[in-house]
């Protein structure tokens, strides 16, 4: 049993780089996964089910944008559009080519890291807030394309996709998908942690901290910023192809600049460059979505309220953005902070540090 | 031949429409290089303002027009105060972000209020302002603005220039520390070129509502119209942003003209990633220069 030592003693660089620095994080960590797939499938609803199955769509996606911006800060405002890219894929290689469940969707996920790596291209150039806007212009193409190329999307009318099955079984209703999703959620999300501390990782890290001083050190930018644009869009385009065949169809609708900006909302409440807390704030995101539109729900439903209830829905929006507002401006790190915080006022509890 | 002129025009009076919106941004990023997500929204808050002083108090054009100027410059100042100020000094993506998060703050605010209904303004405009010329007919909207445009054009063109607090202005948005520490008030500076911006944004917005009428999804998505048009012509270059609307303006005509409706669309933004990729600071924008 390792325990925390009262002080930093490490003296290898792998010592900074371990996950687990005690073997009680390892128990809790499969004490975890234990209740993910043994424990919550069984006690919850199926709609509750539904949501929690977004929930762990959403966060593949926001895992893969933070490697983008928490970890290469490379800001991004396509991962919207991306996750597009990864549903059309998906939907056009099961309904046109007949391809199986789980290579259609791994397919997605390649398919979308080389448009990601197409549309991450201008980064060669460009830096900040240049890249930003060239990312916004990607957006909007990719959501044009969804609309207009007629011949591919089908345009406005979607595609639907045939059932999903895996290894001969039937992937259909929630808690058989359940399992589907956070099985590839809990693969993502190992990935994901593993290739931060490569030396991939460690080059995404020097490019975001001083990307001159990354280049002096013979960290070759463009290649490791394609690179990250190719992982982060692979990570969404996996999520796009696994929601397809969720939801069992797809149209343009809803990959939007406004899918980007919940992206983005999502690692920002969870915290920049930090992996648990992207999952912390797709949860959060999602719960506040689904809570709000609850809220409008109930008040549509009662009848001398419905006016009211048809005023308060552009509110959504506004709570959406205060939410935003808010964590920017009072716990910039994020969700991932506060757990931090949480979790070591229990380590020294009584002492205060 | 008819054709073409009719797009001409057509493609001028846009891409006025587009220049004008620019302007308040291009402010904004001048004063304190911060990109603001949530133009559009601001335009629309002056659009509402004025609506509410001309409309619905019925008062006096030029007294609702002042006013207006008078609570935007208010509005300007305690977005500054309220949410940029904690940022000073933060990375670049939370600016971003807060400006995102104001944008849906402002956007969920307008639509409660007022509705996403299309309004327009009581009619005010002298007719002698329409200019007859040949076969083209100006409206008085157009040259009003046009009017106030130079104006404006002209008084921020000489502020920047010469007056003493244009010049902190630049020098805050140029290097903050170096500013501080020449002894600027940067935090002052700050605020007054938000106030600054805000009331140029609220000119903006009210002209864009006089030609078009006032709709709070119309008045975002204008918002993010300006970044081509504000990348053209270069970031910090108010020239630049009549320019470059212009041509954005053309370009959107002639390709719905010619080519196809639905790529009017994106054309600004296929445009867009080009000139990046070739001339990354745009046509009139300043060349960064890094040193290490």
């Amino acid at each position: 049993m390792r325990f925390h030592p009262c002080g930093n003693y490490k003296e290898k660089y792998e010592e900074e780089l371990t996950i687990f620095t005690t073997d009680f994080g390892r128990l809790w960590c499969w004490i975890g996964i234990f209740i993910l797939f043994l424990v919550i499938p069984f006690i919850s609803s199926n709609y509750l089910l539904y949501v929690i199955n977004n929930i762990g769509i959403a966060a593949i996606a926001a895992i893969g944008l933070n490697l983008l911006i928490g970890y290469t800060g490379q800001i991004s405002l396509g991962h919207g559009a991306f996750f597009g890219v990864g549903a059309y894929a998906a939907a056009i290689l099961a309904s046109d080519l007949g391809f199986p469940f789980w290579l259609s969707v791994i397919c997605a996920g390649v398919i979308t890291s080389l448009v990601g790596m197409v549309f991450g291209i201008p980064s060669a150039r460009l830096k900040h807030l240049y890249l930003l806007i060239a990312t916004l212009a990607g957006q909007f193409i990719l959501q044009y394309l969804f609309v207009h190329w007629e011949s591919l999307t089908r345009g406005a009318n979607g595609i639907f996709l045939p059932r999903a099955t895996l290894f001969g079984l039937d992937v259909k209703g929630d808690r058989s998908f359940y399992y589907v999703v956070f099985l590839c959620f809990v693969v993502m999300t190992w990935m994901a942690v593993n290739i931060v501390r490569t030396r991939y990782g460690r080059a995404f890290i020097a490019i975001r901290d001083n990307d001159r001083a990354a280049e002096g050190m013979g960290i070759p930018l463009f290649r490791y910023k394609l690179l990250s644009f190719a992982v982060s869009s692979f990570y969404a385009g996996f999520a796009g192809g696994l929601s397809a065949y969720y939801i069992g169809s797809i149209t343009p609708e809803p990959f939007t600049l406004g899918l980007s900006i919940e992206f983005i909302a999502m690692i920002i409440i969870g915290g920049l460059g930090n992996i648990p807390g992207s999952v912390f704030g797709t949860v959060f995101i999602m719960v506040l979505n689904e809570l709000l539109s609850h809220a409008t729900e109930f008040f549509m439903n009662m009848s001398t309220l419905t006016g009211v209830a048809l005023t308060i829905a552009p509110l959504r929006e506004f709570v959406f953005g205060l939410a935003i507002v808010l964590f920017i401006i009072f716990e910039p790190r994020g969700l991932a902070e506060v757990w931090r915080i949480i979790k070591s006022s229990f380590k020294l509890w009584p002492f205060s540090y | 031949m008819e054709f073409f002129l009719q797009l001409l025009i057509q493609g001028v009076s846009v891409g006025f429409i587009y220049a004008i919106a620019a302007l308040g941004f291009v402010m904004i990023f001048k004063s304190s290089s911060v990109l603001n997500l949530a133009h559009g929204e601001i335009m629309g808050i002056g659009a509402f303002i004025f609506l509410v002083f001309s409309l619905r108090l019925q008062l006096p054009i030029p007294i609702a027009f002042l006013l207006t100027l008078l609570g935007s410059f208010a509005l300007g100042f305690i977005i500054e105060r309220l949410f940029l100020r904690p940022l000073i000094g933060e990375a670049l993506i939370f600016v971003i972000m807060l400006t995102v998060g104001l944008a849906a703050i402002f956007k969920g605010l307008m639509l409660f209020i007022f509705g996403g209904n299309l309004f327009s303004y009581p009619d005010f405009l002298p007719e002698y302002l329409s200019i007859q010329w040949g076969a083209i007919n100006i409206s008085p909207v157009y040259t009003a603005s046009l009017m106030i445009g130079l104006v404006f054009l002209a008084i921020f063109g000489l502020f920047f220039k010469y007056s003493s607090q244009g010049i902190y202005m630049r020098s805050v948005a140029d290097n903050q520390p170096a500013a501080l520490s020449l002894g600027v008030h940067v935090r002052r500076v700050f605020a007054l070129s938000w106030a600054i911006a805000a009331l140029v944004c609220a000119i903006s917005g009210i002209i864009l509502g006089i030609m078009n009428g006032i709709n709070v999804h119309e008045l975002s998505h204008m918002g993010l119209k300006v970044f081509p048009v504000v990348i053209l012509g270069g970031l910090e270059s108010i020239g630049g942003a009549i320019i470059g609307g212009l041509i954005i303006g053309l370009l959107e005509t002639f390709t719905g003209g010619y080519i196809s409706t639905a790529l009017r669309e994106v054309i600004p933004y296929i445009v867009l990633i080009l000139i990046l990729l070739v001339k990354p600071y745009g046509l009139f924008g300043l060349v960064e220069i890094e040193r290490v």
